[in-house]
């Protein structure tokens, strides 16, 4: 059963097609990946999932409701959340605000109540992901001024207290060593075994290939490939397109 | 008993505190505001012909004044969403110099000539007003919308793209800045009882940016100690009384330069702290 | 009666059009808003008219307050600008309105602030032309604003100095790349602007025969709404707006009562803002430079 499905998605950009009649569904609680080279239109089709652009023709449905034209802050309600390529904390926030802030639920006397006396649930919400991350020291440290490591971790962190159905991450494991990716992706198949749907665009194949069921390989815009990663690796067109430039 | 001059410096600190932290809550979306004196006028204005024309309890007026406030608050709030930093700062310094005009060629209130006959309300009447709003904005400020607050001044797009309603948002911030200032206008018109539209010029509205960025932007308690200190200033300074103004320009700009948050802020209350 | 107010109007556009190139020209070219603008615009009225009442003639005056405050404008960049050039461009605007209120106490306490009254026989010729009558001292502001546009236009056409703040307008790091001394040309900016402000507050005086050190906020600060309305960017754009303005506002007073002077002018300029951000004759984009 799919999760989110994408039919004819097109964005344009004056005269530059950044997305083509791009058509693909996700299953519910599989790892999908996007590759593709730069420009291929990867980030933009992330930016139209979550509202950020509208797309200029085609549709997009999460659990068969329509997403096209919703404000982006709708959409994350309907339980779609993201991380960013570059990341993207809050320069004032500690980690733990960090992990306060995207929660919902209560209403407004909720929100309103000083973080120390907020009801159980945003809490314990947050406790939990200090715990799963590792960043329980790091805690009341202002985020911006942790490891490249450890705000990626903050950034996912915070994704999740917003408890999505579909979480979207860029490129996730830029940046990051071996271990730590290693790491992440334990984490990853963790949350998937919970009930959560991925997609993710990577530059790292081994990354995919160790996390990916289904790949789409997206060129200039439009879908030249789509299949497991051991089947995408052998399709002509994606080795010309992006894995034959990087070697 | 205090003096009557202790209790005017008083009751002009807990108004300018209120003013001053309606200057600070629009800060925290990260806008800063050039025309909050216009809301107060209209808070002021509001509350005092409710009082004098139509006999209404003056606790009821002065609310009466933030919500009218805090509804031009939203209506300005509107437009304002499409503008941010110095344009947005612009546009409230011309709607604040608007609003002055306005009130100038109102006849009902009495026009440049001003307007009288409130009665006048006790110290206490004052900080009845004064300790529960900044008791409120203390407790907001630990909330969760107030992060959400600080996330549209961080990273709006970001924010947005994270589930944070950012219209919303800015407008609530506006709206309850302008009916903070409106309550500040409320009290002054009832303490000073009488009011004219010079009162609420250009100087008025950056005498609360000014406390804002003395104090602190980052905390409530800085807004409060900047409006306290800019009204006990003219003590302290007075022997160079007829230059105070031009010291205030001065401590604005050492205190941008060196300590751009304000004097109080989070990490100074916990040093503080025995 | 019309024609009459027309020329009014236009004197007063003359000087806004000075003050809001002075504005434009450190907002076009490192996107603050400097508010000390305002105030120079004051203090140089008041140096040019000290000078001139002592009997000095205009040129000097004129020449004295441009100096003035075209040195004060390097004051302003030097102390609020360049520390935190780096910071949101909030912090210069409130920096800037540190010297706003410095340069104000100043002129208070050194002035007084009981108008400054122009001696009646200062520049009291009139010309009549059919049915309008133009003052000498109307024709001085119109003529001297024009030079002035002038001198402003020559310098940025045809200096390397002009040349520089288009570059660092454009993009400050190609600038840089481009070996425009950057520090430099930024100072350059500030001190032209300055100047511009300094001048515009001598016509100003002879325009109203008298000053008060609150000209700056009465009338200063509405060169922001015609630096607005022209386009932040737009030197073409302020020529068009200052006059525009002026007339507009002139003919409000006559037509319309004195108090809607300031509505029509500000919310001509938030009217911009929200339908036009880039100016009657700016590009658009200019308003995503926050």
């Amino acid at each position: 059963m799919s999760l989110l499905s994408l039919t004819g998605v097109t964005c344009r950009f004056g005269g530059i097609t950044a997305l083509n009649n791009l058509t693909l569904d996700l299953p519910q609680g599989a790892i999908t990946g996007v590759i593709g080279p730069n420009g291929a239109g990867k980030t933009t089709l992330f930016n139209c999932i979550t509202g950020a652009y509208r797309p200029s023709e085609g549709e997009i449905r999460l659990r068969g409701e329509s997403l096209v034209g919703l404000a982006p802050h709708r959409i994350a309600r309907l339980g779609v959340a993201r991380t960013f390529q570059n990341i993207r904390l809050f320069p004032s926030m500690t980690v733990w605000e960090h992990l306060m802030v995207v929660q919902r639920g209560g209403g407004l006397r909720a929100a309103l109540a000083p973080l120390g006396l907020s009801g159980a649930a945003p809490r314990r919400r947050a406790e939990q992901a200090l715990e799963r991350f590792g960043l329980a020291p790091f805690r009341d440290r202002l985020a911006t001024t942790l490891p490249y490591g450890v705000m990626r971790r903050v950034e996912l962190a915070r994704a999740l207290t917003a408890e999505p159905s579909l979480l979207l991450l860029d490129e996730p494991v830029a940046g990051m060593n071996h271990e730590e990716a290693a790491s992440l992706a334990t984490l990853l198949h963790g949350l998937v075994a919970e009930g959560l749907t991925l997609l993710l665009i990577e530059h790292d194949m081994g990354f995919v290939e160790q996390l990916c069921q289904q790949v789409h390989v997206l060129d200039f815009g439009t879908l030249i490939a789509s299949g497991t990663p051991a089947e995408v690796r052998r399709i002509p067109a994606v080795i010309d397109a992006y894995l034959g430039v990087e070697g | 008993m205090i003096s009557s001059y202790a209790a005017g410096l008083l009751a002009e600190i807990g108004i300018a505190s209120i003013a001053a932290l309606s200057v600070y809550v629009i800060l925290a979306v990260g806008q800063l505001s050039l025309g909050n004196a216009a809301f107060m006028a209209c808070g002021a204005y509001t509350a005092s012909v409710l009082t004098v024309e139509h006999g209404v309890p003056i606790p009821l007026a002065i609310a009466a004044g933030a919500v009218v406030s805090g509804v031009l608050g939203l209506v300005v709030g509107f437009p304002a969403l499409r503008l941010r930093g110095i344009y947005l700062a612009m546009a409230t310094l011309g709607f604040g110099e608007m609003t002055r005009s306005f009130f100038l060629s109102l006849d009902a209130t009495g026009g440049a000539a001003g307007y009288s006959g409130m009665q006048r309300l006790s110290l206490g009447g004052i900080w009845a007003w004064v300790l529960p709003l900044l008791a409120l904005v203390l407790l907001a400020e630990r909330s969760r919308l107030w992060l959400a607050l600080n996330a549209v001044r961080d990273d709006e797009t970001a924010a947005r793209l994270l589930g944070l309603n950012t219209v919303a948002l800015k407008l609530g911030a506006f709206s309850a800045a302008a009916a903070l200032a409106g309550i500040a206008g409320g009290l002054f018109a009832h303490w000073h009882i009488f009011i004219e539209p010079g009162a609420f010029n250009l100087d008025r509205s950056t005498e609360m940016v000014l406390a804002v960025v003395l104090g602190g932007s980052t905390i409530a308690l800085g807004p409060v100690f900047g409006a306290a200190a800019l009204a006990l200033a003219p003590e302290a300074l007075r022997f160079i009384a007829d230059w105070r103004l031009a010291a205030f320009g001065a401590v604005l700009i050492v205190i941008l330069l060196l300590r751009p948050q304000g004097i109080i802020d989070k990490r100074l209350l916990r040093a503080l702290k025995p | 009666m019309l024609l009459q107010q027309l020329v009014n109007g236009l004197t007063l556009g003359a000087v806004y059009t000075l003050v809001a190139l002075g504005f434009s020209l450190v907002m076009g070219v490192l996107g603050i808003l400097n508010l000390a603008v305002a105030e120079l615009f004051m203090l140089g009225g008041y140096v040019g008219l000290t000078l001139m009442l002592d009997g000095q003639p205009l040129l000097v005056g004129l020449g004295a307050a441009a100096l003035f405050t075209g040195l004060l404008g390097v004051v302003v960049e030097r102390v609020a600008y360049q520390p935190l050039r780096n910071a949101p461009p909030i912090a210069p605007l409130l920096s800037t309105l540190g010297f706003s209120v410095i340069f104000q106490t100043v002129a208070t306490n050194v002035w007084g602030s009981d108008p400054l009254l122009l001696p009646p026989e200062l520049m009291d010729g009139r010309y009549q032309l059919g049915s309008i009558s133009v003052g000498q001292a109307q024709l001085v502001v119109m003529a001297t604003a024009v030079g002035m546009v002038a001198v402003l236009a020559l310098v940025m056409r045809h200096t390397r100095f002009g040349y520089g703040l288009r570059a660092i307008a454009e993009n400050r790091d190609v600038a840089r790349l481009l070996g425009v001394p950057a520090p430099l040309v930024t100072s350059g900016a500030f001190a032209l602007s300055g100047a511009m402000a300094g001048v515009a507050g001598v016509l100003i005086g002879l325009h109203y025969g008298a000053l008060t050190p609150f000209v700056g906020v009465e009338v200063g600060l509405k060169a922001i709404a015609v630096m607005v309305v022209g386009g932040t960017t737009s030197i073409w754009g302020v020529l068009l707006a200052g006059p525009l303005l002026g007339v507009l506002e002139v003919m409000t007073v006559a037509f319309g009562g004195a108090a809607f002077r300031d509505m029509t002018v500000y919310g001509l300029m938030i009217l911009t803002l929200l339908l036009r951000p880039q100016g009657l004759l700016g590009r658009a984009g200019g308003a995503q430079r926050v």
